[in-house]
């Protein structure tokens, strides 16, 4: 395990921001941490990435261990954080060679790198401009070059695309999964965009402080009870004989509309069409999002999240919990 | 022990960068000493003329403006250490494998560096007001500057640590600066006023940078004339009044020091 996280804590005051969280990230791993804002989730990042010390519990980042051996964790590590973090009165040229001194890479390594990755993400014809004339496109994709400049073995993302369009979103996740392909890096992130959260590997869902699941999208979407089948045929009475018969499944009907789960949608659906033996007028599959994830594991959904730290932790002192 | 090193010049390169790089801070460093020296000098010389044999107003008062460039430069500096808070920055400086006292002597260095240069270019004044320059005395003021640029960019820093906003910083180091330069002999010689100034002076570490300052560029004998620090009947020479202000930079910058590691 590239990043090992054993009982991680970590409180402000009365606020148990982080609370016993465990799990192990695979090298070249693509790992995610979904939950609402003010869930913990950055509050992790800034452990592991060594700006924050936790109050228990131990984690090690390319086996190196987060509080005694800060300086080689922060050398086996890239940062994007959420909020920019860029120096917007100097060049892009000259935030990523400030980059490179500060990690001590030598001349003859860094130019070509910084290069590279300036061409990766199609910055490299603006290299000469200050950074406070970028778009928040540009800053973001200048902060991953960055972050990647000094070969880290572990990529961490809180919030890459916050605040940026869609297009700008699927490009920065080109260049990632490509790196990913190209030099085994691990990535770390954080999101709070159930689309977004598709990429990963493997996700932990987190809820105030603490992990509620752990696994690939594609497992934690079976949590909710596999695919919808909605289905119309010119018999609905035959059409439901026939599916009670044959797969032993009681489907709904509202409306004519015939609806059913299925564990593995995507190739129940074909053998239905070929072999259904009723004329059917229509048929769709709607796969559980992670949004229906979360709400099945946590009883509440991510968007009604958006509060602070303060209110939670008073909700919480009140709550059943 | 190399990643002090490392943060060290790396942390101060990059403000000499930005230095370099924004010209209205440039000029606005020298505007408001040239300011002083242009109209004090011109409103005063008349009236007072020497106040010691073959040194008269403005140049008594130059070397004391040289002191004031370092001073607000010096403390000035620490609002780099606000704005990269502001601005996000100062996380890609702490992710960084450096030391943090590398990263905070750094910031020092970084102003001792840009004081440095502002130094230089008021010396170009200097044979106008009439201030004999040779290389022993441009030799001996460079440690001088160093070490008191390096105490008050240490001042700087400690205030910075504790301030969250750039308006906070500047309104602090304002009402810092002010007493430090109006009690430190920039502008009348701290022997010759009213016990009460006298004893505000002489407790103001910055009247000994400004004496040494004078001493270099004016000689020892200014001193003895009356132009120079006494404290318990004793004039202070130059080493003195550098100890003076090394001792009390050492303390401030390891101040600095500590309330930057503290923060997480």
């Amino acid at each position: 395990m590239i990043v090992d996280v054993r009982s991680l804590s970590r409180r402000f005051g009365k606020l148990e921001a982080v609370k016993d969280v465990s799990f192990g990230v695979a090298e070249g791993e693509v790992f995610g941490f979904l939950g609402p804002n003010g869930a913990g989730k950055t509050t992790t990042i800034n452990m592991l990435c060594t700006l924050l010390t936790p109050t228990a519990g131990a984690a090690t980042v390319n086996g190196f261990d987060i509080v005694r051996q800060r300086s080689d964790v922060r050398r086996s590590i890239g940062l994007v954080f959420q909020q920019p973090t860029l120096d917007e009165y100097l060049t892009a040229e000259q935030n990523l060679r400030f980059h490179g001194y500060a990690y001590g890479m030598p001349a003859a390594v860094r130019e070509p790198r910084m290069r590279e990755l300036l061409e990766m993400v199609e910055l490299w014809d603006r290299r000469k401009s200050d950074v406070r004339t970028y778009s928040g496109g540009m800053k973001r994709r200048l902060e991953i070059a960055r972050g990647l400049l000094h070969h880290p073995r572990v990529l961490f993302l809180d919030e890459p695309t916050l605040g940026l369009d869609p297009q700008t979103r699927r490009r920065i996740w080109q260049y990632l999964l490509d790196l990913r392909e190209r030099e085994g890096l691990t990535i770390f992130m954080t999101t709070h965009y159930m689309d977004e959260a598709e990429y990963c590997d493997r996700i932990a869902i987190i809820d105030h402080g603490g992990i509620v699941g752990l696994d690939t999208p594609r497992a934690l979407k079976d949590l909710v009870g596999g695919d919808l089948i909605s289905l119309r045929a010119g018999d609905t009475a035959a059409a439901v004989a026939e599916i009670q018969g044959r797969y032993g499944i009681d489907p709904q009907v509202t409306d004519d509309t015939i609806r059913f789960h299925v564990p593995d949608g995507e190739t129940f659906l074909p053998d239905l069409v070929r072999t259904f033996g009723q004329p059917m007028e229509s048929v769709g599959l709607d796969r559980p999002t992670l949004d229906d994830v979360f709400l099945t594991l946590t009883g509440h959904e991510i968007r009604d999240e958006e509060v602070s730290g303060y209110d939670q932790m008073l909700r919480r002192g009140r709550g059943p919990h | 022990m190399a990643e002090n090193w490392r943060g060290v010049w790396v942390v101060a390169y990059r403000e000499l960068l930005r230095f370099v790089r924004d010209r209205s801070r440039l000029v606005s460093s020298f505007a408001f000493p040239l300011l002083f020296l242009v109209i004090f000098g011109a409103g005063f010389s008349q009236t007072m003329g020497a106040l010691a044999p073959g040194v008269d107003f403005v140049q008594f008062m130059y070397p004391g403006i040289l002191a004031m460039t370092v001073l607000t430069t010096s403390l000035f500096a620490g609002i780099s250490v606000v704005w990269d808070r502001e601005f996000g920055f100062l996380k890609e400086v702490l992710v960084a494998p450096m030391g943090r006292t590398g990263i905070v002597v750094g910031k020092a260095f970084g102003a001792v560096v840009v004081a440095g240069i502002q130094v230089g270019i008021m010396l170009v004044l200097a044979p106008i007001v009439g201030v004999p320059l040779d290389l022993v005395a441009i030799a001996a003021l460079v440690p001088i500057v160093v070490i008191l640029s390096l105490g008050l960019a240490g001042l700087g820093i400690l205030v910075a640590s504790f301030m969250r906003s750039q308006q906070g910083f500047q309104l602090l180091i304002q009402i810092i600066i002010f007493p430090l330069i109006f009690l430190a002999g920039v502008f009348f010689p701290v022997n010759a006023v009213p016990v009460w100034l006298e004893v505000i002076s002489k407790l103001n570490p910055l009247t000994y940078g400004v004496d040494a300052i004078r001493q270099v560029l004016l000689g020892p004998e200014a001193a003895q004339a009356g132009l120079g620090v006494t404290v318990f009947g004793h004039t202070m020479t130059v080493v003195e009044d550098v100890l003076v202000v090394a001792a009390l930079g050492s303390v401030l910058l390891g101040a600095a020091v500590w309330a930057f590691r503290r923060q997480e």
